[in-house]
């Protein structure tokens, strides 16, 4: 994975998967401690404790139990390599949260990526699934919620249409310094 | 903090009025793009952004713009599928945002299959 948005829709396309109908990303930074941190938690049906200990582990087979794959530990390698590391936490039938810590000036650390491209095919691909994503970042502040969208769009505009996603699209194009 | 404003979304509901909404479903053509752990380390979320700008473009409503997960062939990829209504759905493998295009205008559009970066054309023959 070149950036850490590759890694975030990754890991949110297994949410989707795992039956969640809202899948919330999170993105932020403590400049104090030089840390970035990202947060995506879903309410699917989890993992029970045997799975979730193998979660990270790339050589478990995970060909029956859909919930694992390489993604979990390819973000935690890259985490890892920045001095961060990752934690998973999950409960059967209540959902799966991960938590990606980096150090953020680590010269290994990849850089977000365009976090627009994700959000909108994570969208495109789950159109009657819920997404609330918020950065709060030095380099980019941004709010999407699906669900207030569908509110204001009132079911007579998809979510999908083509102006809406372009729209969501230009929110991440605006340089917030 | 960058938002979506009520205003805009009232204004595209606006500028809807009087069109002919489909109704969710109602489709000519399904373009699904495989966006497992290896599709989207090969480039697959570019394809759906090429893809994205492709059906602004075209402005059309009966095209069908989704993902999936992993097909199983994962060397292949970037792998989309397009599934004309009433056509054999066709696998196109190790794709580029160009091999793209060409496969909207072509197939998407015009009604043929790009046979050169399909995974495979009808099967082997005897002679």
């Amino acid at each position: 994975m070149q950036d850490l948005s590759l890694h975030i829709l990754d890991i949110a396309e297994n949410a989707t998967r795992a039956g969640a109908t809202l899948i919330e990303i999170d993105i932020s930074e403590d400049i104090g401690k030089d840390l970035l941190k990202i947060r995506i938690q879903d309410n699917g049906r989890g993992m029970d404790p045997e799975t979730l200990k193998g979660a990270t582990d790339p050589f478990v087979t995970t060909r029956t139990t859909r919930r694992v794959g390489m993604g979990l530990p390819l973000l935690k390698q890259a985490a890892r390599e920045t001095g961060g590391d990752l934690l998973l936490t999950s409960e059967s039938g209540k959902g799966t949260r991960v938590l990606a810590t980096f150090q953020k000036s680590h010269i290994d650390r990849r850089p977000l990526g365009d976090m627009g491209a994700t959000l909108i095919t994570l969208i495109m691909g789950n159109p009657d699934l819920d997404f609330v994503y918020r950065s709060n970042l030095r380099e980019q502040e941004v709010e999407v919620d699906t669900r207030s969208i569908r509110k204001a769009l009132n079911s007579t505009v998809r979510i999908t249409d083509p102006a809406v996603i372009r729209l969501i699209r230009d929110l991440f194009s605006k340089r917030v310094d | 903090m960058a938002k979506l404003k009520v205003e805009d979304l009232k204004r595209i509901k606006e500028s809807m009025k009087g069109t002919v909404n489909l109704r969710q479903g109602d489709y000519r053509v399904k373009i699904t793009v495989h966006m497992g752990t290896c599709g989207i380390a090969a480039g697959a979320r570019t394809l759906m952004s090429a893809l994205l700008e492709k059906l602004e473009k075209s402005g059309a409503t009966d095209i069908i713009l989704t993902s999936s997960g992993c097909a199983g062939l994962c060397n292949h990829e970037p792998m989309i599928t397009v599934e004309v209504k009433e056509a054999a759905p066709v696998k196109y493998v190790k794709l580029d945002p160009d091999k793209v295009d060409r496969i909207f205008d072509e197939h998407v559009i015009g009604g043929h299959p790009v046979a050169e970066y399909a995974l495979s054309v009808g099967s082997e023959t005897t002679y």
